[in-house]
């Protein structure tokens, strides 16, 4: 039985809306600005937040905290976001302790000598860390520094790399405009920014079906006299997979090459050394001359901090270190920004000493397990999984539909699906050259327990159940309906018209998605 | 033995320590200090420890180590930003997990970022019709190093397009460019033809040596707004007619980069502007401008900001595009993953404060520096070669400025109106002070920096530094007046620094031998060992040539390897 309900005759209806407008009206408080019962009795509840020009009068602080906060809780939840590597967990304590140093600025060390010295100490341990030769002398023994993340430590590293080729070729004589740099096409984004703002060629190690990292011997046969260095990834973004470092090295001293190499440990510079400590990857191949990692992803800072290490001062030519002389203290800085917070820098040392090796060890060897865990799972679901195994690589779970079956849904759709369900995981198509591979791709991070990662495989189940049951028709209407309201950058009105499809790119070029990191 | 040893306190300390290994592992503890890391053990200094350590006691030991780091609010030699209202440190806190790159997932964070940028543009004055662009950076380096890139692979577009050589590119600017300004030219491969600064520029960018300086491989201009040693603001108006001027000429267009890091948050709100000339882009000539928003922008440091005046002036194949689940998103920065709270509490101050609100900081900020400056020339012994504190009819002696300054000290804030910044010289509220000639012929064995130092003694960090190129011979105190700079402080600082320059007055040279030193042993040594690199000489720049004027003097302040002023 449905509940009966009269319907109004129009009069009524029109006459009660007309009567509480009116009294609205009629009983708005006159003076505007002052606001007695909370923010939102205020004036400014009822209207939009300036966008396009600052106002000409100012706002309470309560009205303007609260406002933006509650804009902001338009956000993702962090801790569902299975696509980033991106710290999103750090202790009470080393949240406290960062909030202190908000406003210390990190560049200027005569205010701040302490915070410049704990700098100091976090390169020092993380180049022990990565085997860097202890030098006895100015000359020898590695260099480093803390930089904003893993892009910067990349871009100084191939200034620095193209800097001492260009050196030796015009001691030598040789013509010096066009160098190059040998990597893999499943690189970041950030090494394609790298070339093409230095000005530098790239030469590209093609991944195949069968092959997501770079294959020794291609690699070092691209080399030739213009190459200013090799990259190679420790944990590719992809798959997770580490690139066989060790083989390249040995292949440059049989052929008695000088090519610098270049790892990049974004990822795997704080998981490879406590899963697999004897895995050879950092300075103890003599080609190795600098190593970059990020400290706000296996590091588990939150976003800001990232590293680089020469081998030695010799790796770091002397014109790309500037001098700042401030109150009596010469500082050598080599960096592209300059001014930054201190915090991310301070919570690296926190958490360095705070675990220890021991701790490190432990929270990566629980991530390996957690990943294993989910493959085996995903597996069991009927997956291919693309990603290696039992610390072999990165904590991530690379994986995609098997390809000959009935279906009419693609990785992309499932991803979508999963996005109905809050989860963030990212639909990617590989590196080029392997046919338009589609993949799917879990980050195991430091807050992905056990249980939710349970979680996560109950949902695949049921999104694949549920697209099972739908036709290709509506699978097709449904994703447009996702992509355009519940993905914000499908939304988003900012992608500017000008520079959309660029063609430049290797994305461009390929159809290659570049991975977030 | 000689009676000069230099003593190693880390040494000693080990020498004396019982035992330098940790017995067994940490077991429980009542507080932070009855952990072994408060007096067996040593924090971990230069590798990891093997076994790690209570969350509360490492917190202890490192906030109780920090306590070492001067005090930010005394700190007046940095414009960097140190107050934080308590609800922007409650969204910094709330916000310190988000990444600034991940806009799929934080997408209301992104559309501040978007709105920031506009609102910045139209603060900076962009004209109808043009699309302009922007977007955040960590600081104005970045800004800076993306702004001079887009002009480099413009001028080098052009040259391609005319069938010309792109090998010999140069950018102009003044020897009292920040240090990222130099840095632009030596990593992206630029010659950098810096100018020499002198009395008659203000010891900014001199405009007469513009025109000597420019030809068809000049990538560009960059113009400061407000120089960081003296706060003066350098002639954009200017600088620009000397453009349009070679254009004309030659057919060459050269565009002009202003870098207001400071000057972009102060010069449109204050009365005084930027005096009778116009500095944004309401001149054609300026493509883009960059500002700190963790200078007057009043944030805490991480955020800058770059706009250029419309989307052809950016390249297109310097933007990178990220597709991702069905969105798409253009990137052009240097950096990638990076914090995003510091654009978000730049926002809240922008809606919270409003025009009106910065309007009355930077006038505050001013009107400090003002009483400072005057107050230091009143007392006979400095004179000021910042010129905030000068009314615009600059026809009055320094006598009669005296008596006025005297009388505007005395005189209570009771007054009928008042003043504002438009009486006076525009500029950024610096100031940078020398003691007077005749004091140093009188007292020839004080010098400067040892006011610095006993200042420091005082908790109060002013440097002390040289002018730029060709000046270098002079040296001054400078002090910026940031927000937290408030009366009351200031009447501390004004008697502390009478009352250090009394007592060095009192002193023979002997004593203030021996101080000095002792300074130059405390040094603190950051960066130390193979880290601590001397910058090589000119090395490929070098032999390119092209000063007309600039010569021995900018080999000479390279070859020192300084860059003397911190921004």
């Amino acid at each position: 039985m449905v509940h009966l309900s009269s319907v109004n005759h129009k009069d009524v209806v029109d006459d009660k809306l007309l009567n509480a407008v009116k009294k609205v009206h009629l009983e708005l408080a006159n003076d505007e600005d002052s606001f007695t019962s909370s923010v939102y009795g205020s004036k400014f509840a009822a209207f939009d937040l300036p966008r396009h020009e600052m106002p000409e009068k100012e706002m309470p602080k309560e009205v303007a905290y609260r406002m933006i906060k509650d804009e902001l809780s338009l956000d993702g939840n962090p801790m569902l976001n299975l696509a980033s590597f991106v710290t999103t967990y750090m202790e009470e304590e080393a949240e406290k302790l960062m909030t202190e140093c908000f406003p210390k600025n990190f560049i200027d060390y005569e205010e701040y000598p302490q915070s410049a010295d704990i700098q100091n100490r976090c390169v020092s341990m993380i180049g022990r860390l990565f085997h860097a030769p202890l030098g006895s002398d100015d000359e020898t023994g590695a260099v480093g520094t803390s930089c904003v993340g893993s892009s910067e430590a990349i871009m100084l590293a191939v200034l620095a790399m193209k800097k001492r080729w260009k050196k030796q070729r015009i001691l030598e004589g040789k013509p010096h405009d066009s160098p190059n740099i040998v990597m893999s096409s499943a690189v970041q984004v950030c090494w394609e920014k790298a070339t093409r703002y230095f000005e530098v060629d790239e030469k590209l190690v093609y991944c195949t079906e069968t092959r997501y990292v770079i294959d020794p011997e291609e690699t070092v046969n691209l080399v030739d006299e213009n190459t200013i260095g090799i990259c190679c990834i420790l944990g590719s973004t992809y798959t997770g997979e580490y690139e066989d470092v060790k083989a390249v090295n040995d292949l440059l001293v049989k052929k008695g090459l000088k090519t610098p190499i270049h790892v990049d440990a974004a990822s795997g510079g704080f998981v490879a050394p406590f899963v697999v400590p004897d895995l050879e990857w950092d300075f103890r191949l003599e080609r190795v001359v600098s190593i970059n990692v990020s400290g706000h992803k296996y590091g588990l800072v939150y976003p800001g901090v990232g590293w680089v290490v020469w081998r030695s001062a010799e790796y770091l030519p002397k014109e790309l270190v500037f001098n700042i002389n401030y109150l009596g203290a010469d500082q050598a800085s080599f960096t592209l920004n300059f001014s930054k917070g201190a915090s991310q820098v301070i919570g690296q040392y926190y958490q360095l000493i705070r675990l220890g090796k021991h701790g490190y060890r432990a929270i990566m060897s629980n991530l390996t397990r957690t990943a294993d865990y989910l493959s085996d799972s995903l597996e069991a679901l009927g997956f291919i999984i693309m990603s290696k195994k039992s610390g072999e690589g990165l904590p991530l779970v690379a994986f995609r539909l098997k390809p000959d079956e009935d279906r009419n849904y693609d990785e992309f759709a499932l991803a979508h699906q999963l996005r109905v369900r809050g989860w963030v995981v990212p639909a990617y198509t590989m590196a080029p050259n392997t046919k338009n591979l589609k993949m799917l791709r879990v980050v195991v991070r430091e807050d992905f327990s056990r249980n939710r990662c349970d979680a996560l495989i109950a949902d695949i189940k049921l999104s694949q159940q549920l697209l099972q049951q739908m036709d290709r028709e509506s699978i097709k209407k449904q994703q447009e309906f996702i992509s355009k309201h519940h993905t914000s950058s499908g939304k988003a009105k900012h992608n500017h018209p000008k520079y959309r499809n660029e063609k430049h790119s290797l994305q461009g070029k390929t159809g290659k998605t570049h991975a977030v990191c | 033995m000689s009676l000069a040893r230099h003593v190693d306190p880390e040494n000693i300390i080990s020498h004396l320590h019982p035992d330098g290994k940790r017995q067994g592992a940490p077991g429980s503890h009542l507080t932070p200090y009855s952990t072994d890391y408060a007096s067996q053990t040593s924090i971990p200094k230069y590798r990891i420890p093997q076994e790690g350590a209570p969350a509360d006691a490492v917190y202890a030991m490192l906030k109780d180590e920090l306590d070492l780091d001067g005090r930010p609010t005394l700190n007046l030699a940095s414009f960097v930003d140190t107050y934080i209202e308590e609800n922007a440190q409650k969204l910094m806190v709330d916000n310190i997990v988000k990444n600034l790159a991940d806009n799929d997932e934080y997408p209301a964070m992104l559309s501040m970022s978007e709105r920031c940028v506009s609102i910045l543009a139209h603060l900076w004055g962009v004209q109808k019709g043009e699309k302009a662009i922007g977007s955040p950076t960590v600081g104005s380096s970045e800004a800076i190093h993306l702004g001079g890139l887009a002009m480099k692979r413009r001028w080098q577009e052009r040259r391609r397009a005319e069938g010309k050589d792109t090998l010999r590119p140069n950018i102009i600017m003044g020897a009292n460019a920040q240090v990222a300004l130099e840095k632009f030219a030596r990593y992206f491969e630029v010659e950098a033809r810096i100018l020499p600064v002198s009395a008659k520029s203000n010891f900014c960018l001199d405009p007469d040596l513009v025109s000597e300086n420019i030809d068809e491989n000049t990538i560009g201009v960059f113009v400061i707004l407000g120089s960081t040693y003296t706060g003066h603001y350098e002639s954009v108006e200017v600088v620009s007619k000397i453009l349009d001027e070679f254009e004309e000429r030659t057919g060459v267009d050269i565009p002009i980069h202003v870098d207001a890091a400071s000057g972009g948050f102060v010069a449109p709100f204050t009365h005084a502007g930027t005096g009778s000339q116009k500095w944004n882009f309401e001149l054609p000539r300026v493509k883009s401008i960059n500002a700190s928003g963790h200078k007057y922008g009043l944030v805490c440091p991480g955020v800058g900001w770059i706009v250029w005046r419309d989307e052809s002036y950016l390249p297109k194949h310097l933007i990178f595009e990220l597709h991702y689940l069905g969105g798409t998103e253009e990137s052009y920065t240097l950096n990638f993953s990076r914090p995003g709270a510091q654009v978000i509490v730049q926002y809240y101050n922008l809606i919270h404060l409003g025009f009106s609100g910065y309007r009355e900081v930077m006038e505050n900020c001013l009107a400090n520096a003002r009483l400072l400056s005057k107050s230091l020339e009143a007392a006979g012994w400095y004179t000021c070669v910042s010129d905030i504190h000068r009314p615009i009819s600059t026809s009055i002696t320094a006598a009669q400025e005296v008596k006025e300054a005297v009388k505007s000290t005395v005189s209570s804030s009771g007054d009928e109106k008042r003043e504002t910044s438009a009486d006076y010289t525009p500029g950024l509220p610096v100031v940078s002070f020398r003691l007077t000639d005749s004091f140093r012929n009188e007292f020839p064995h004080v010098k400067q920096d040892i006011i610095s130092l006993l200042m420091r003694a005082r908790q109060w960090i002013i440097p002390n530094y040289a002018l730029p190129p060709k000046e270098d011979g002079t040296e001054i105190l400078r002090v910026v007046i940031r927000e937290s700079m408030s009366f009351d402080l200031l009447d501390r600082l004004v008697t502390d620094l009478v009352q250090v320059t009394e007592t060095l007055m009192g002193n023979d040279q002997a004593d203030l031998e021996i101080l000095q030193s002792q300074h130059e042993r405390r040094r603190p040594k950051v960066k130390k060992g193979a880290d601590d690199k001397k910058e090589g000489e000119e090395g490929d720049k070098g032999g390119a040539g092209g000063y007309k004027q600039a010569g021995k003097n900018v080999g000479k302040r390279m070859a020192d390897g300084i860059h003397r002023s911190v921004c």
